[in-house]
């Protein structure tokens, strides 16, 4: 008889198991990436459902006809396109990060065996997302068609606030427009997220990490530095320049910093540890599939030691091999102004039901502790020396007090920079209420002339006019 | 029109193995055979509407008329088993026959929906499963001598797993089957029931501690043999098996914590020696960490669960074929993607109810042999189940089990089913039994009866003489005359454990 109950007790913990798992991991495997094609299938059972701003503004909405035709409808078309998404020909942005959500429903389970035993389809759950929609249509018109990309996110929360990519489409009339879109002949790839899978060269932007890296291997003699630039820095055979041949001279590190002197850093990354180096790039973020909640592409940081003296004095300033994303360098940016924290970005703030109560909701998730206070502190000064006294002034405004680092990174003799701002800016009554930014507009010119500026719209429609 | 038929389909299925399962767990409130049995009517009843409404399903998403036929095939075939055996063991237990049903039905539905032919196959499997359930109760019943060939089970077993494990065809990694005539024949399975008959004999001649560390030496022949054919479930089944049938024979408890304990140890032995053990709790760990080849499998088992939810995406409406080798190792995956965790459930009640049913009969039975040879059944049976959807739903690594009646393989449908027969046969030696008892214990009372309305009789002769002389038939009158007296006469009804059966058909 004991036996009995030996199975009676190992029959109870599979039954147990097994409505834990609905309960707790179900929704997890459910909205899994890989389980892409099971949920396709929930198309033909749930009308997908909306998806909303923060403050509740519909950026998209499934319309249904009398007859049943369902058109997925997106209001404000262009302007959200890339972080929206389409669901047509493959499934992106949020359409595709939300799609469980937006394919499941917690209605009322009665009523929903009704619905479907009547044959109408389920209405899914609305997603809300963190999009503030007057900053993004700031972002939008900054950007101005340009080829590009602008992410805005709060560093304290890791909140995404705006995402915009140029050039763009309008979701609505995507069926009609595809074969146009995605012509061999253009190059223009309108329907590349550029924010978050566009990889670039970093360029001078990259100079954030290198000063940390720099301060973490000469914590003694790092604020000692100084470097006498006459425009070319020569080591061995090579020869780095700085931008427009000019010569900052004597100068210590937040002035080279704030000068973004390529000499100076090329000097500074000759001393670096580059296996130590690569690990700090590693969990900044490059190199791997990070556990970021918005999905980008994979950033590059490739040296490591025994590297040519070309590659070292590149990689130092931002060029060479690296490549990241304007999203990443906006989690980086943002890990400065959050007192090191890198913040876990998301896109989805909670889902409601369709009768607007909350079924799930996302909070603030520390991602890693890239740097210390102090060292936030310190490359934040020298970030906010960039916008008073160095390349990036064209950020500064009335209202908020602004920090950032220009880029201007080449991509081949022939082509003009792409133009590159990462920074954040502060509320000036307000400092907690603070945002990161990260721009950048291909091939656009000077960071500090180009991407500067537009840094500076996206802060002023925030902080106020 | 089609996709209605799906949605009510989908709710009604549910109802009804929700209804099932509560009969049998109903049905295990007595022990009243005659009483289970005739419940046993109605899950049948069940059985039936489950399929119909399964081939209809799967009719409106093939269109394939030929599906049809196989579907009144399995009609027919179940229901002339399920009377004939009614005929033959009026005294058999139905609820391990109607369970036996349901679970094959079940099985034959997926099989269907993940691809005919290997359902074709797999109802070949199932109709001479049942054949050999009907010809198994009589040969257990009569052949005593059963209990005799200990050693000939050792060796028999022993060398058809040695044979296997050195000549066997390799398949996922595993030494499991050779072929023979165009089937790979997988001896793990069959040996199950030798290796219960070895060490039923092998303790029925002596439970002494020279006999119990022979027994266990040669137990563990076979189960190091499979762990060596990498074939770690059912290793894990043996020993299990074995550990259980040494308690129930001995009961000493000694004996399971000792065995428990070792087997322990060599698990984390086994995790250290072999990379493929590694592999197994690393999936178990993260699904996800080589999704692009080796964890792929458990993966998409969970996903499957995921989405399928409490309700299921519905029969023939989720992607159950992303699994691989859904059809045997991951079958539990596709019930609980298709018909929801709630069904699952409702299959693991079965299961339970089965399992519960073997162990009971083996309860009764009072010759050693027969009991550890119950036990043992039960015990792999039961095991089995909890390592099948244990492993599929991440509960406990994967090992890669078939699930009893219901997973594609001819050798372990074959296994299954005579195991059910076995059991059968312990029935129907323990009904026999009690029927002889109950007959005595009538006979008793009868005659106790007829001594006692004797003793009255006199009694009465002797107090009124006259009366006494006048009738001579006491029994036939003697509630009018003595009213006062009735009471004691009253004819109590024979408290039974058997009531008298209804007619049949």
């Amino acid at each position: 008889m004991a036996v009995s109950y030996v199975f009676l007790a190992l029959f109870l913990v599979i039954i147990g198991y097994l409505v834990r798992f609905v309960y707790v991991d179900g929704d997890t495997y459910r909205n899994n990436a890989y389980n892409n094609k099971r949920l396709a299938l929930l198309e033909d059972k749930y009308a997908r459902g909306d998806i909303v701003a923060a403050d509740g503004t519909v950026l998209a909405t499934t319309n249904v006809d009398e007859d049943g035709t369902e058109t997925r409808v997106y209001p404000l078309s262009e302007v959200f396109a890339h972080v929206v998404g389409y669901r047509y020909n493959g499934v992106t942005g949020l359409e595709s990060l939300a799609g469980s959500y937006l394919l499941d429903s917690h209605e009322n389970p009665a009523l929903r065996i009704i619905e479907s035993l009547r044959g109408i389809k389920t209405r899914g759950d609305t997603v809300q997302t963190t999009l503030d929609v007057g900053l993004q249509q700031a972002a939008y018109n900054a950007l101005d068609g340009r080829s590009g990309a602008i992410v805005v996110m709060e560093p304290a929360t890791g909140k995404v606030l705006a995402m915009v990519s140029e050039p763009d489409f309008d979701p609505n009339t995507l069926e009609d427009d595809w074969d146009w879109l995605v012509d061999e002949e253009s190059d223009n790839s309108n329907l590349v997220n550029r924010a978050t899978q566009g990889l670039y060269a970093p360029g001078s932007t990259f100079k954030v990490l290198t000063t940390l890296e720099f301060m973490r291997e000469y914590p003694g003699s790092w604020q000692k530095f100084s470097f006498d630039c006459d425009s070319a820095y020569e080591s061995g055979d090579e020869i780095i320049r700085c931008s427009h041949g000019i010569a900052h001279g004597e100068e210590n590190i937040t002035e080279a910093f704030a000068q973004s002197c390529n000499g100076a850093f090329a000097n500074i990354g000759e001393q670096l540890s580059f296996a130590k180096f690569h690990a700090l790039c590693q969990e900044a973020g490059f190199n791997r599939k990070t556990a970021s909640r918005v999905p980008m592409a994979v950033s590059q940081f490739v040296l490591d030691n025994n590297n040519s003296e070309w590659k070292v004095l590149q990689t130092a300033i931002g060029q060479g091999e690296t490549q990241m994303t304007p999203f990443l360098n906006c989690m980086i940016a943002a890990a400065v102004a959050n007192d090191g924290k890198m913040m876990n970005p998301y896109l989805i703030e909670s889902v409601l039901s369709r009768y607007g109560d909350k079924v799930a909701s996302f909070g603030p998730e520390t991602m890693t502790e890239l740097m210390s206070k102090e060292e936030a502190a310190q490359i934040g000064a020298m970030m906010r020396a960039v916008v008073t006294d160095g390349t990036g002034d064209d950020a500064a405004g009335d209202g908020y007090k602004a920090y950032g680092k220009t880029g201007s990174a080449e991509i081949n003799k022939d082509s003009d920079t792409h133009a590159w701002f990462i920074g954040y800016a502060e509320d000036d009554k307000d400092p907690s209420r603070k945002i990161a930014i990260s721009v950048i507009v291909e091939q656009g010119g000077s960071g500090g002339s180009v991407a500067a500026p537009l840094a500076k719209k996206v802060f002023r429609a925030y902080f106020g006019e | 029109m089609t996709s209605l038929v799906l949605e009510y389909s989908r709710y009604l299925m549910l109802l009804i193995v929700l209804l099932y399962s509560v009969l049998n767990l109903y049905g295990l409130r007595s022990a009243d055979v005659a009483w289970q049995n005739r419940l046993c009517r109605h899950q049948m009843f069940l059985v039936l509407l489950l399929q119909s409404l399964g081939y209809l399903i799967i009719y409106l998403k093939t269109e394939d008329l030929q599906l049809v036929i196989f579907y009144g095939a399995q009609v027919i075939v179940f229901l002339v088993y399920y009377i004939l055996f009614g005929l033959v063991y009026r005294h058999g237990s139905r609820i391990l026959i109607s369970n036996m049903l349901m679970l094959a039905a079940i099985g034959l539905m997926f099989q269907t929906r993940l691809d005919p032919e290997y359902a074709l196959r797999q109802f070949f499997f199932i109709c001479v499963g049942l054949v050999a359930t009907l010809l198994i109760p009589v040969i257990i019943r009569y052949m005593h001598i059963l209990a005799k060939w200990g050693w000939l089970y050792a060796i028999l077993g022993l060398g058809i797993l040695i044979i296997v494990w050195r000549l066997g065809n390799t398949s996922y990694g595993a030494q499991l089957s050779i072929g023979i005539g165009g089937f790979a024949l997988q001896p793990s399975e069959f040996i199950k029931i030798l290796f219960v008959f070895f060490t039923g004999a092998m303790l029925q001649k002596s439970t002494s501690f020279k006999q119990v560390v022979i027994t266990t030496i040669l137990a563990a022949g076979h189960v190091l043999v499979l762990v060596a054919s990498t074939d770690l479930g059912s290793a894990l089944v043996y020993f299990v098996a074995y550990l259980f049938m040494l308690f129930v024979a001995t009961h000493q408890p000694l004996y399971l914590g000792a065995g428990f304990g070792s087997g322990a140890l060599a698990a984390v032995g086994a995790y250290h020696l072999f990379s493929h053990v590694r592999v197994r709790v690393q999936m178990w760990r993260d699904p996800f960490y080589d999704y692009d080849n080796k964890s792929r499998q458990i993966a998409q088992a969970m996903m499957a669960i995921g989405t399928g939810g409490w309700l299921g995406s519905g029969f023939y409406q989720g992607m159950p074929k992303l699994i691989s080798l859904v059809r045997n190792d991951f079958v539990f995956a596709a019930i609980c993607e298709e018909l929801g965790v709630i069904f699952a459930i409702c299959i693991v009640i079965i299961y339970l109810g089965f399992v519960l049913q073997m162990i009971w009969v083996s309860t009764w039975m009072s010759e050693l042999f027969y009991k550890i040879v119950g036990f043992g059944l039960a015990v792999m049976v039961g095991f089995q189940v909890f390592l099948h959807i244990g492993g599929v739903t991440k509960l406990i690594p994967c090992t890669g089990i078939t699930l009893p009646l219901i997973s594609y393989g001819g050798s372990s449908i074959l296994t299954t089913m005579i195991m059910i027969g076995i059991v059968e046969g312990l029935h129907l030696m323990k009904e026999k039994e009690a029927q002889e008892l109950e007959h005595q214990r009538r006979e008793d009372e009868e005659e106790r009866y007829e001594q006692e309305s004797r003793r009255r009789y006199e009694e009465r002769r002797d107090r009124y003489p006259e009366e006494g002389r006048r009738d001579r038939y006491p029994e036939e009158n003697r509630r009018n005359r003595y009213p006062e007296e009735s009471e004691d006469f009253r004819e109590v009804p024979v408290r039974t454990r058997k009531r008298p059966e209804r007619e049949r058909y």
